[in-house]
């Protein structure tokens, strides 16, 4: 198991931010922790990565408790935060060069540290720009940048923080295919954040909704849209009177409608709920603290 | 190779390219106007004799400024760019890398002591051209020269490191630096000789670092006549490598447990914080 946690609570002052987080993560394994701003995710993300300690609970990243991992634990992780603007005067390839150099003696017979350089910014699609100095790069080019310097070290376990934010649609189509070719081919765990459902459904083998300080849904995107697929709205006018019903079984409720009433019945509209409406309904209940611990659904 | 040696090798060569990064840019700004006016200072001062002595003022001015440039590189540069690099993220990203913090600090120190020697020259070359020359100053004179600059930054250095720690912005940095180190060289005898102010405030000057490396450039570079126009009319060799010494010792005591508390705490959404301070003050 590359990541376990267990009861993970954090507290700031006397504010509960985590109560009682738990899953997992296996080697090989995309992992999206979703959820609404302020939900946790970078807090759960940063005790991850050994930045920050946790109030209570058990965590282990690679068989370690984070705050006491040494720095051959340090080698074998990559980390993308939210927001870097460091190194302004480095150029490019100059930057990644340096960085890429701490992991040299971490490197093992199976798997060489860090990355070739020029090999990096090709991947990552900064050719063109590896002498520019960083802090001339646009944002998205930054964001490109700050991944080649979190897999630099040809990591087992991946973190990325909103990765995404600020890439056109083009530059996240490229992004994408780098996040599945890392995990195919390099074996890499990864754990990404993200309020993007889109984008969770398309990388992440399990995707984990964090919302209130706890884990309201754990499952792959497959298992979220089954159990969604079944929730319908269905909404009908009735002699002048408009009617709204929600049912599991939409073909079963509207033959019901017709054969007690073969005439009168006109707007009929059948609206499945997509895996955002699920998401959002879930996030609400949670956040108006209106569910209860039998009602977190394990998907 | 042991990484840690590996790291530290790194942080050389990160220290070598920073410094290289400042050379082509707008901070030279800086040691360009310092230079300038260091050299007006020492034209006004170059024929007025320091009394009881035959030296000139500003002969004896010259070697206190190279005192001086050591302890205000060696205070408000650390200071400066360890909360600006806390606030860019730079420090995060070296805790990210293994033994990257190891590679960052030997970086700061190296860039640190070649900043320092380049204001040394600007503050030097042009200053000993006015000056005329420093009679008796050899070989020898140089290196014992080079020793107290080396104790000097090793005695100021570690202070500015812990007040970039605990710094809560760069502009707190300059605030918590700048004006009490000011206050700190117009009484240390750099641009006058210490025995014109008042008695109560030579007391306070001997208390910092500054009075005591302007002491230890002058006993290197001038004549031992000159040590007349000095407190007790001596060089007191051995009370300022004394003084330099015991703040040296208490920096290198404090300053790695500040460090690491500092680089322990330093996380994403602190940083994050941070940056939205600066944008607000309009500086992001």
């Amino acid at each position: 198991m590359v990541i376990d946690v267990r009861d993970l609570r954090m507290r700031y002052g006397s504010v509960d931010v985590l109560h009682g987080v738990d899953f997992t993560a296996e080697q090989g394994e995309v992992v999206a922790l979703l959820g609404p701003n302020g939900a946790g995710k970078t807090t759960t993300i940063e005790i991850l990565e050994g930045f920050r300690l946790p109030s209570a609970g058990h965590v282990r990243v690679l068989g370690v408790e984070p705050a006491k991992g040494d720095e051959v634990w340090r080698a074998k992780l990559g980390v993308v935060l939210q927001s870097w603007r460091d190194h302004a005067r480095w150029r490019v390839r100059e930057l990644l060069d340096h960085l890429g150099r701490y992991y040299e003696p971490y490197g093992t017979p199976g798997r060489a540290r860090p990355f070739p350089t020029d090999e990096l910014i090709s991947t990552v699609g900064l050719e063109e720009h590896a002498a520019k100095k960083v802090g001339k790069l646009s944002g998205g080019q930054r964001r490109r940048l700050d991944v080649a310097i979190g897999i630099v070290g040809k990591p087992e376990l991946l973190f990325l923080d909103e990765p995404t934010a600020g890439f056109d649609p083009h530059a996240r189509r490229d992004f994408h295919d780098l996040v599945h070719r890392l995990a195919d081919l390099e074996g890499m765990t990864i754990l990404l954040t993200t309020h993007d459902l889109a984008e969770a459904e398309k990388l992440a083998d399990r995707i984990l909704v964090l919302a209130g300080g706890r884990i309201i849904a754990d499952g792959s995107p497959d298992q979220l849209g089954r159990q969604v697929a079944g929730k319908a709205e269905v909404r009908w006018t009735q002699d002048g009177r408009r009617h709204v019903h929600a049912t599991d079984d939409a073909t079963g409720f509207v033959r019901e409608l017709f054969a007690q009433h073969d005439r009168g019945i006109s707007e009929l509209e059948v609206r499945r709920n997509t895996l955002e409406d699920t998401y959002l309904a879930l996030v609400q209940r949670h956040e108006s603290g209106q569910a209860t611990e039998e009602e977190v659904a394990v998907l | 190779m042991n990484a840690r040696t590996h790291a530290a090798k790194l942080g050389l060569r990160r220290g070598w390219m920073e410094f290289r990064h400042t050379l082509g840019s707008s901070d030279q700004f800086f040691n360009v106007l310092m230079g300038i006016a260091f050299l007006i200072v020492l034209w006004f001062q170059r024929d007025l004799t320091v009394p009881g002595t035959t030296v000139s003022l500003a002969a004896l001015t010259l070697p206190s400024m190279l005192g001086m440039a050591v302890a205000f590189n060696g205070i408000v540069g650390p200071a400066g760019q360890l909360s600006m690099n806390r606030e860019d993220g730079t420090l995060l990203r070296a805790k990210a890398v293994p033994n990257g913090m190891v590679g960052y600090l030997l970086g700061r120190v190296t860039q640190t002591s070649l900043d320092l020697l380049v204001t040394l020259l600007v503050v030097f070359v042009p200053g000993y051209l006015v000056v005329g020359g420093l009679s008796g100053v050899g070989v020898p004179e140089v290196l014992y020269l080079l020793v107290v600059l080396v104790v000097g930054m090793a005695a100021t250095l570690p202070w500015g490191a812990v007040i970039g720690s605990l710094a809560k912005s760069p502009q707190g940095a300059m605030g918590f630096t700048m004006l009490p180190i000011m206050g700190v060289i117009a009484i240390s005898g750099i641009f006058y000789p210490i025995t014109a102010i008042p008695g109560w405030l030579q007391v306070v000057a001997q208390g910092f670092p500054v009075y005591w490396l302007g002491l230890g450039t002058r006993s290197a570079l001038l004549p031992d006549a000159a040590a007349a126009a000095e407190l007790t009319g001596s060089w007191r060799t051995l009370e300022m490598f004394g003084v330099l010494g015991v703040w040296a010792v208490l920096g290198f005591l404090v300053a790695p447990t500040i460090l690491r508390r500092m680089a322990r705490r330093e996380s994403g959404s602190d940083m994050e914080q941070r940056r939205q301070a600066a944008l607000q003050r309009g500086v992001g």
